[in-house]
């Protein structure tokens, strides 16, 4: 009824020949692709490839053997409320009346915690930077420089960073430390709690330098 | 002078080579997606350089901005035992069903007290999200009841026994590792109980988890 018969100009009279309707062998697959461009969307989207890293930590097991650290190759970091990180070299002064005592302050920034670790670390730093030139130049195995790194870092003269916490601390600046520790290659560092006399010497840290 | 005949195209284009690389593509992500039931707990984990993946077979003890604690397990055939084997030291084996077992094994983080877990495990989403925002987390007093200790050492156990049995068998197994997933707000002090917990269990290697952040220059 809807055809609009545009074949057989006016010779209506003609006997047409019934035939059988050919179908077609091809399906319109349409409907199917956009299936599964809709599935394909949705898996995309909720797959989630970047699976979360990890920061791998042995602490030491608690005895009574205590770690001697050589005073000289020694930087206590003091994880602080808020932002700030006091730190020392050394052995830290504690008698109030040799001012200034060496306990100073700084942050979590690229020039605060990360240009005094790097400082102390040049030896090691040293060491790795020709292992790291061989590396990228494809003569060293990433296997062999991975284990030849981690003997720098564990070199005899290699700096030990002490880094403490103590209620205050957030968990995300204790990761930001350990992450400083990575990135500047330290190979040796503790977690242990703040104590009495830090306390002392950053109250007169601040007493001496106020904001 | 003659005309100029265009070739003639044919306005449909042969689809069938995108077609197929859709469905292989989908194919690809329906094989390798991984659905995980749904976190209880929104940490917030802190960024790092640190490029290590994720170990296998780990037990992950996620610890909140608010200091509160839960626990996961991996290992579907090993959890059941460890409900059953925490329960049991707190006299309520009993209660147990083996629908309670087999939803526990498949159940994802928790943090709820070994009392309320048995309700927890029955409810549905909405009563288990109630639940976990309502619980002070896993308890982990010292003095009194440590029930995250009995988790732990349960879990243990049993992944130990499991790493084990399976590596005997020549199965493809990782032995079991301990992680912790930790938001950035949370006090260190909470961490560090929960390191101690493990460390008295003998556990010494510990795998703080974090995003991915690109590495500094120089």
């Amino acid at each position: 009824m809807a055809d609009v018969n545009t074949g057989g100009g006016g010779g209506g009279g003609r006997h047409q020949k019934k035939r059988a309707k050919k179908l077609s062998t091809r399906i319109d697959m349409t409907p199917m692709v956009d299936l599964g461009f809709l599935l394909l969307t949705f898996f995309m989207l909720t797959t989630t490839f970047s699976q979360p890293k990890i920061i791998e930590l042995t602490p030491p097991i608690k005895s009574d053997v205590v770690t001697k650290v050589q005073d000289t190759l020694s930087l206590t970091v003091i994880l602080g409320k808020s932002d700030t990180v006091y730190y020392y070299n050394g052995k830290l002064e504690t008698n109030p009346d040799s001012a200034p005592n060496n306990m100073m302050r700084t942050d979590y920034s690229d020039n605060g915690l990360r240009k005094i670790v790097l400082n102390r670390n040049h030896r090691v730093l040293s060491l790795i930077k020709p292992i790291e030139e061989q590396r990228d130049a494809h003569k060293l195995p990433d296997t062999l420089f991975a284990k030849l790194k981690e003997k720098a870092e564990e070199d005899k003269y290699a700096i030990f960073v002490i880094i403490k916490t103590d209620t205050n601390t957030k968990y995300i600046n204790v990761v930001r430390a350990l992450d400083e520790m990575n990135i500047c290659n330290v190979g040796k560092y503790s977690l242990i709690d703040v104590t009495d006399d830090d306390y002392k010497m950053i109250a007169d840290y601040k007493k001496n330098h106020p904001k | 002078m003659p005309k100029v005949k265009l070739p003639r195209n044919s306005p449909s284009i042969d689809m069938t080579p995108m077609v197929d690389l859709a469905f292989l593509l989908v194919t690809f992500f329906m094989l390798t997606t991984k659905f995980r039931p749904e976190e209880p707990v929104k940490v917030v984990m802190p960024y790092s350089v640190s490029d290590t993946k994720i170990p296998e077979n780990v037990t992950t003890i996620s610890v909140d901005s608010a200091g509160r604690v839960f626990w996961d397990m991996d290992g579907k055939d090993v959890r059941p035992k460890v409900l059953q084997a925490v329960f049991t030291k707190y006299k309520l084996d009993k209660t147990l069903t083996t629908v309670d077992l087999s939803r526990f094994a498949v159940m994802g983080t928790f943090g709820v007290s070994v009392s309320q877990l048995k309700a927890y495990i029955e409810g549905d989403d909405v009563l288990r999200k109630q639940m976990s925002n309502a619980s002070p987390g896993i308890p982990m007093d010292t003095l009194k009841n440590n029930e995250l200790e009995d988790w732990i050492s349960s879990g243990l156990a049993y992944a130990q026994a499991d790493y084990a049995d399976k590596k005997a068998k020549n199965e493809n197994m990782k032995p079991p590792r301990f992680a912790i997933k930790a938001d950035g707000r949370a006090h260190y002090k909470v961490i560090k109980e929960v390191i101690a917990i493990c460390q008295k269990l003998g556990i010494q290697h510990f795998d703080l988890i974090t995003s991915l952040k690109s590495m500094p220059k120089g």
